[in-house]
C-alpha cells in the first residue's frame, strides 16, 4: 500500500465523494416523494391510477436499475429525449428507488391495527380523517426499518452510475485504477469512502428507529 | 436507409445470442445462490452460538457486505484475487465467487433472525421431550426456520438475479454485454435498434424476477 | 311513553355462504340498558359491532329515532357521532396524548370549538379519576387507565347511545371494577342508554334492565335483568348461568 499515492488521489476521490452524496440526496428526497404519493394511491385503492402505481412498482423493483440507466441515457435519445448522463441518473435512481419507498411505506400503512381503524371509524370519522389522524403517522413510524433499509440500498445503487461515466466515487476509483493501475490503493479508499458515507447512517437509522418506535408505541 | 428497430432483435443469430447471455446470467446467479446458501446456513447458526467472538467476527463480516456496494465488491475481487494472490480465474468464477460471499453474508443474517424467532416455548418443549441439541436442530428448529426464511430466501434470490446485471462490468459476456455488441454492429441499419435491445433486456429481466417475487410475496402473506 | 333509540328488525347477517346472525329483532329506549350475554362465538360482538356500522348486513332494518338507517357509507359517519363504542382492546392512538386523544374527533369531526371541548374533557377525566394524566401517553398508562380514557374518549362526542364490546376482557382482575363502576355511574347519574357485551355476570345483573341470550346467532331468549338472572326463561340460558359460576 502507497500512501503517496493515496494522498495524491485524494482530491479526485473528495469530488467524487461530493458527487456521490449530491446525487443520493437528491433523488433519495425524490424517491421518497414518488414512494409516499405512490403508496396512499395503493392504500386506498384510487381506481384505476393505483393500477397503474402497482405496475410501475412492480417493474422498477423487478428490473436492474442498470439497465433502467442504458434505457434512459442510450435509449430514449433515440426516440428525442436527450439528457445529461447526470440527469439520467437521478431519474433512474427516483424511478427505482421510488418503487422500492412505495412499498416500504405501504407497509406500513397496512401494519396499522385493523383494531385502531374501527376506533377512529366509531368516532365518525371519514377516509381522509381517518388517512391523517390514525394511518399516517402510525405507518410512516412502522416504515422506519425499511425506509432506513432503502436509503442504505439507494445510496449503494449510485455506484452503478459509473456504467453511464457519472464521476462519483465508485466511477472516480475505475479511472484512476484504469489511468494509474494501483488498484490496491483505490479500492481502499473507495470502501473507506463508502464507509464514511454509511456507518453514521447506519447508527443514525439505528437510534432514529427506536426513537420513532418509542414515540410513537412506547416500545 | 434506416429499418423497422424492431427487426434488429430478428437478424441473423442476434435473438439466440441475446438468450445465450440471459443464460449466462441466470447460471451464474444460481451457482452463486447455491454456494452462498450453503456458507450462509453455516455462518447464520454459527452467529446463534453462544461464543462473543464467533458472533462479532461475523457480524464485521455481515457489516462489511453491507457497506460495500455490490460492483465495488465485483472489483475488489477481480482486482485483488489475480494481483495479490495470483489467482488467475476466468471472470466468470471471479463473479460467482463475489457474489456467493455476498449472498453468504445477507443469508447468514436471514438463517440467524429465523432460528432466534422459533418461540422459546418450542424449544424448551423439544428439551422436554428428551432431544438432544442436534435432534432440537433437525427436528423442532429446521422446519419451522426453513418456512420462516423462505420468502427472504426468494427475495434475496431476486436481488441476485438483477445483480448479474453488473458482469458486464467486468467484461463477461452476459445479456447486456452482448446487447451492446448488437447494437454497435447494427447501428447503421437499425438506428432505433438501441431502444429495442434494451428493451428486450428490461423486459426478460422483468419476465424471470417478477413471478419468483410474486411468489415470496404469496408466501409471506400466507 | 319510553322514547326509542334503537330498533332492529329481522337482521341478518353473513360471512360469505356463513350466517353469523338470524332474524335479529330488538329495540332499546332512552336511558335503558340492555346486555347482550351468551357463549362465545354467538354473534354478541358482531351484533354490536353490526350498530356501529363496523359490519355490514345483508338485510333487516336498523332504526335510530325511529328513522330507519340507509347502510350507505356517508349515513354511518353522521350516526357514529351520536353512537359511542368502547373497545375490548382500548385502541387509543398511541402517538397522541390523553388530551389529544379525546380532542381528535370533537374537533376534527365535529368541528366543535377547541377550548369548550377542553373544559369539557377535563370535567370528565376528573370524574374517571385521571385529571393528572391529561398529558400522558397511552404507553404510560395501565389497562384499566387506558379503558377508562376510552370511554371518556366515546363520552366526548356527546353520544345518545353507548355501546360496550367486552371492555373488562383484556383487563387485570384488580382493574375491573373500576371501569365497571364508571358503566354502572353513566346509566345511574347521566341515565345513558347503552348495550353492554360482557362475561361479568355480576355486573351485568346488577346493571341490565334487559338481558338478551343469543346462542348461535339467534336471540334464544329476551328477559328482563333481575328475571333473567333469577329465573332464565330457556333451558340453554339456564345451563350457560350455570356454567358462569358468579
Amino acid at each position: 500500500m502507497d500512501w503517496s499515492v493515496i494522498s495524491q488521489s485524494l482530491p479526485n476521490f473528495v469530488a467524487g465523494f461530493k458527487l456521490t452524496l449530491w446525487l443520493s440526496f437528491v433523488g433519495i428526497i425524490g424517491a421518497i416523494i414518488v414512494g409516499i404519493i405512490a403508496s396512499l394511491i395503493q392504500f386506498f385503492k384510487v381506481p384505476v391510477i393505483s393500477r397503474i402505481v402497482t405496475a410501475y412498482v412492480e417493474l422498477a423493483r423487478n428490473t436492474p436499475l442498470l439497465i433502467q440507466l442504458f434505457f434512459l441515457y442510450y435509449a430514449f435519445p433515440v426516440m428525442g429525449w436527450k439528457m445529461s448522463a447526470k440527469t439520467a441518473g437521478i431519474i433512474g435512481l427516483i424511478f427505482l428507488g421510488g418503487a422500492y419507498m412505495a412499498e416500504g411505506f405501504l407497509g406500513g400503512f397496512d401494519g396499522v391495527p385493523k383494531s385502531q381503524i374501527e376506533a377512529g371509524e366509531a368516532l365518525g370519522m371519514n377516509k381522509l380523517q381517518l388517512a391523517r389522524y390514525v394511518v399516517f403517522r402510525q405507518g410512516l413510524a412502522l416504515s422506519m426499518p425499511a425506509l432506513a433499509a432503502n436509503v442504505i440500498f439507494l445510496i449503494k445503487e449510485t455506484s452503478i452510475f459509473s456504467v453511464i461515466a457519472i464521476p462519483e466515487l465508485t466511477n472516480t476509483a475505475l479511472d484512476l485504477i484504469g489511468m494509474y493501475y494501483r488498484s490496491n490503493e483505490y479500492l481502499f479508499v473507495l470502501v473507506v469512502a463508502y464507509a464514511i458515507i454509511l456507518i453514521p447512517l447506519i447508527i443514525f437509522f439505528d437510534w432514529l428507529e427506536r426513537r420513532v418506535r418509542y414515540g410513537t408505541f412506547g416500545n | 436507409m434506416a429499418h423497422s428497430g424492431i427487426n434488429v432483435l430478428f437478424e441473423g443469430t442476434n435473438f439466440a445470442r441475446l438468450m445465450g447471455g440471459l443464460w449466462t446470467a441466470i447460471w451464474i446467479a444460481a451457482l452463486a445462490l447455491v454456494i452462498g446458501l450453503a456458507l450462509g446456513t453455516l455462518l447464520g447458526l454459527l452467529r446463534t452460538m453462544n461464543s462473543k467472538i464467533i458472533r462479532f467476527i461475523l457480524m464485521i463480516y455481515l457489516e462489511f457486505f453491507r457497506i460495500v456496494p455490490t460492483v465495488v465488491l465485483l472489483f475488489l475481487v477481480y482486482y485483488i484475487l489475480p494481483r495479490q494472490f495470483h489467482v488467475n480465474w476466468p471472470a466468470t468464477w471471479m463473479a460467482i465467487l463475489a457474489f456467493a460471499l455476498w449472498v453468504s453474508a445477507e443469508f447468514s443474517d436471514i438463517v440467524r433472525g429465523a432460528l432466534e424467532s422459533v418461540p422459546v416455548h418450542q424449544r424448551e418443549t423439544g428439551l422436554a421431550l428428551g432431544m438432544n441439541e442436534w435432534q432440537l436442530f433437525r427436528y423442532v428448529l429446521l422446519p419451522q426456520a426453513f418456512r420462516l426464511e423462505l420468502p427472504a430466501t426468494i427475495n434475496l434470490a431476486t436481488r441476485v438475479i438483477k445483480t448479474t446485471s453488473l458482469l458486464m462490468m467486468i467484461s463477461i459476456m452476459d445479456v447486456i454485454n452482448v446487447g451492446q455488441q448488437i447494437i454497435e454492429a447494427n447501428n447503421q441499419n437499425y438506428p432505433t435498434g438501441v431502444f429495442w435491445v434494451y428493451g428486450l433486456i428490461f423486459f426478460l429481466y422483468f419476465i424471470v424476477d417478477y413471478p419468483l417475487a410474486r411468489w415470496a410475496k404469496h408466501l409471506m402473506a400466507g | 311513553m319510553a322514547e326509542e333509540v334503537l330498533r332492529v328488525e329481522h337482521l341478518n347477517k353473513f360471512y360469505g355462504d356463513w350466517q353469523a346472525l338470524y332474524d335479529i329483532n330488538f329495540k332499546i329506549d332512552r336511558g335503558e340498558v340492555v346486555t347482550l350475554l351468551g357463549p362465545s362465538g354467538s354473534g354478541k360482538s358482531t351484533l354490536l359491532r353490526t350498530l356501529n356500522g363496523l359490519e355490514d348486513f345483508r338485510d333487516g332494518s336498523i332504526y335510530f329515532h325511529g328513522k330507519k338507517i340507509e347502510p350507505s357509507h356517508q349515513q354511518w359517519l353522521a350516526l357514529r357521532q351520536k353512537i359511542g363504542m368502547v373497545f375490548q382492546s382500548y385502541d387509543l392512538f398511541p402517538n397522541l396524548t390523553v388530551m389529544e386523544n379525546i380532542l381528535l374527533a370533537p374537533v376534527k369531526v365535529q368541528h366543535r370549538e377547541e377550548g369548550s371541548v377542553k373544559k369539557e374533557a377535563m370535567k370528565l377525566l376528573e370524574r374517571v379519576g385521571l385529571a393528572d394524566q391529561a398529558d400522558s401517553y397511552p404507553r404510560q398508562l395501565s389497562g384499566g387507565q387506558k379503558q377508562r380514557i376510552a370511554i371518556v374518549r366515546a363520552l366526548a362526542m356527546h353520544p345518545e347511545l353507548m355501546l360496550f364490546d367486552e371492555v373488562t376482557a383484556s383487563l387485570d382482575p384488580e382493574m375491573v371494577r373500576g371501569v365497571l363502576n364508571i358503566i354502572k355511574e353513566l346509566s345511574d347519574r347521566d341515565h345513558m342508554t347503552m348495550i353492554i357485551v360482557t362475561h361479568e355476570m355480576n355486573f351485568a345483573a346488577q346493571i341490565a334492565d334487559r338481558v338478551l341470550f343469543l346462542e348461535n346467532g339467534k336471540i334464544l331468549e329476551e328477559t328482563p335483568g333481575k328475571q333473567f338472572f333469577e329465573h332464565p326463561q330457556t333451558e340453554r340460558a339456564a345451563e350457560f348461568l350455570g356454567s358462569m359460576d358468579y
